[in-house]
């Protein structure tokens, strides 16, 4: 049974045990823009919660993406290496960035639920 | 102003009532996007008319008591021939430091009607127009004025639909050749035309009076071919031309033979001279430059933005000043500067985005092919 969290960064986890598939809101999405480039970390890294490990870059600018929680990444979603526009179509669908396997699933206390996130990006 | 302190054209209201996602820019509230995103928007203006608020802008009369005496007051400030122009002729210039730097580019348009003989109408970019024109007016001499026009918008109307747009309009604006102005009325409302513009499509920019620019828009966008289109999309149109952008493709340190731009210094002004950093740029034109301004492509899908390292062999050869994801190009596209003797298309290089070496080369500039209307 999986379950969705979100940071304050507008980056999502669907959480289901301890494996997370993490990716940028719609919210975000939309706000960003026409995505034209994504880059995606290493499959095998290891990381540390807040570490710099992708960048999603529309028209205009470069955005960072960083590592929600610590772990390890276990795939990249290399389909977007050809079509980055799938982040605008599907953000928290087939626009995943990548997946890892949670070394603390204690981290993932005090992110947000998607009722918390609405009110969190309500204008 | 609003509440941020930012100043509002008189087009901002409309630009918002259309969707525009307002944003600060050279201290004014402007459209970055309208609700198509810069990607339809900008394909839109290559395929069909974009309405452009460009009323930020700086416009201005230098005024004189004849053609010769006014332009030749200009000519002390920058390498134009514009005791050349004719009537309604429009010209592309530098202003320049004593050095020979560039502060601004800017247009410059002598007026049609001889009631306005020893008149030159002057648009420079937003980012430093106050400083610029205070650096104009302080240099005209005795009995030429700097005359700023602050109720004035300005309109640009870009693509290769725009003719079909404008000729049941204005007629007489549509029949004009690229750089050709005219003084004219638009379903009643007075205005000044010029065809050109700064996105490599065939266009015009439409100067009129504050009061009457809502009319002239809505006037405009009447027509299904035109969509208002924000400065996202501007940009990206802008380099896919290969044009400058002000400050950032150039700036006070860079002279006009190290920004390519040796076309805006014709013969006679190279002979002539007695223009600000005469001196060194003419031996520039003979002698050459350590770097110049060249088109750069990734080869990859990564865009190189402002700032980029550019290295060959690992040594540093130069840096992007504008980059981005071209859409028309459907790819990634850049300017910037690199060691003159690598300034060949084709050249290879590399780019250190975050850290790591991204394969480009030197381009042909422009990037997409400009469609001006020359006859």
């Amino acid at each position: 049974m999986s379950k969705i969290y979100f940071t304050e960064d507008h980056e999502y986890l669907i959480v289901d045990g301890d494996t997370a598939t993490i990716g940028i809101s719609t919210y975000a999405a939309g706000q960003l823009g026409d995505v034209v480039f994504v880059e995606l970390p290493d499959t095998g890294k290891t990381v540390k919660k807040g570490d710099d490990i992708a960048v999603v870059e529309s028209v205009k600018s470069a955005s960072e993406i960083y590592a929600p929680v610590s772990g390890k990444i276990t795939h990249a979603n290399e389909a977007l290496e050809d079509e980055p526009e799938t982040v605008n179509g599907e953000p928290q669908g087939a626009g995943w960035f990548f997946k890892m396997t949670i070394s603390d699933v204690s981290e993932l206390e005090g992110m947000m639920d998607e009722a918390a996130y609405a009110e969190f990006t309500r204008e | 102003m609003d509440n941020n302190g930012l100043k509002r054209t008189p087009l901002a209201a409309l630009m918002e009532e259309l969707g525009g996602k307002m944003v600060p820019f050279a201290g004014y509230a402007m459209p970055v996007q309208f609700p198509d995103g810069i990607l339809k928007e900008h394909k839109w203006t290559r395929e069909n008319c974009g309405l452009f608020d460009v009323s930020h802008m700086g416009q201005a009369f230098v005024i004189g008591p004849d053609h010769e005496t006014t332009a030749r007051a200009l000519e002390a400030l920058m390498p134009g021939d514009f005791v050349s122009l004719k009537p309604g002729q429009q010209c592309y210039s530098l202003l320049l430091t004593d050095e020979g730097g560039i502060m601004d580019d800017l247009m410059v348009t002598r007026a049609v009607d001889a009631r306005f003989e020893g008149w030159l109408m002057i648009v420079v970019n937003a980012a430093f127009k106050k400083e610029n024109f205070a650096q104009i007016a302080a240099r005209l001499p005795d009995g030429i004025r700097l005359d700023i026009m602050s109720r004035q918008a300005l309109i640009a109307v870009q693509g290769p639909k725009t003719v079909d747009v404008m000729t049941p309009l204005c007629p007489d604006a549509a029949a004009m050749v690229f750089m050709q102005t005219m003084h004219t009325s638009i379903g009643g409302i007075d205005c000044h035309v010029s065809r050109s513009g700064y996105t490599g499509e065939d266009g015009f920019e439409i100067s009129v009076k504050a009061e009457r620019a809502n009319d002239l828009a809505h006037l405009l966008l009447k027509n299904k071919l035109v969509r208002p289109i924000g400065l996202g999309a501007r940009d990206s149109l802008r380099l896919e031309a290969g044009l400058c952008l002000s400050g950032h493709d150039f700036n006070e340190n860079r002279t006009p033979v190290e920004a390519s731009l040796n076309w805006a210094i014709p013969k006679t002004r190279r002979q002539s001279g007695g223009f600000p950093g005469a001196e060194p740029i003419v031996r520039q034109l003979a002698e050459g430059t350590a770097q110049k301004r060249v088109g750069i492509k990734p080869l990859g899908r990564a865009p190189a933005r402002e700032g980029t390292h550019i290295h060959l062999s690992g040594e540093h050869v130069g840096e992007i000043t504008s980059g981005g994801f071209g859409p028309t190009f459907n790819g990634p596209v850049a300017m910037g500067y690199v060691r003159s003797d690598l300034a060949i298309p084709g050249t290879a290089l590399d780019l250190i985005v975050r850290g790591k070496v991204h394969p480009a080369e030197v381009a042909k500039l422009p990037f997409v092919q400009q469609n001006y209307y020359r006859g």
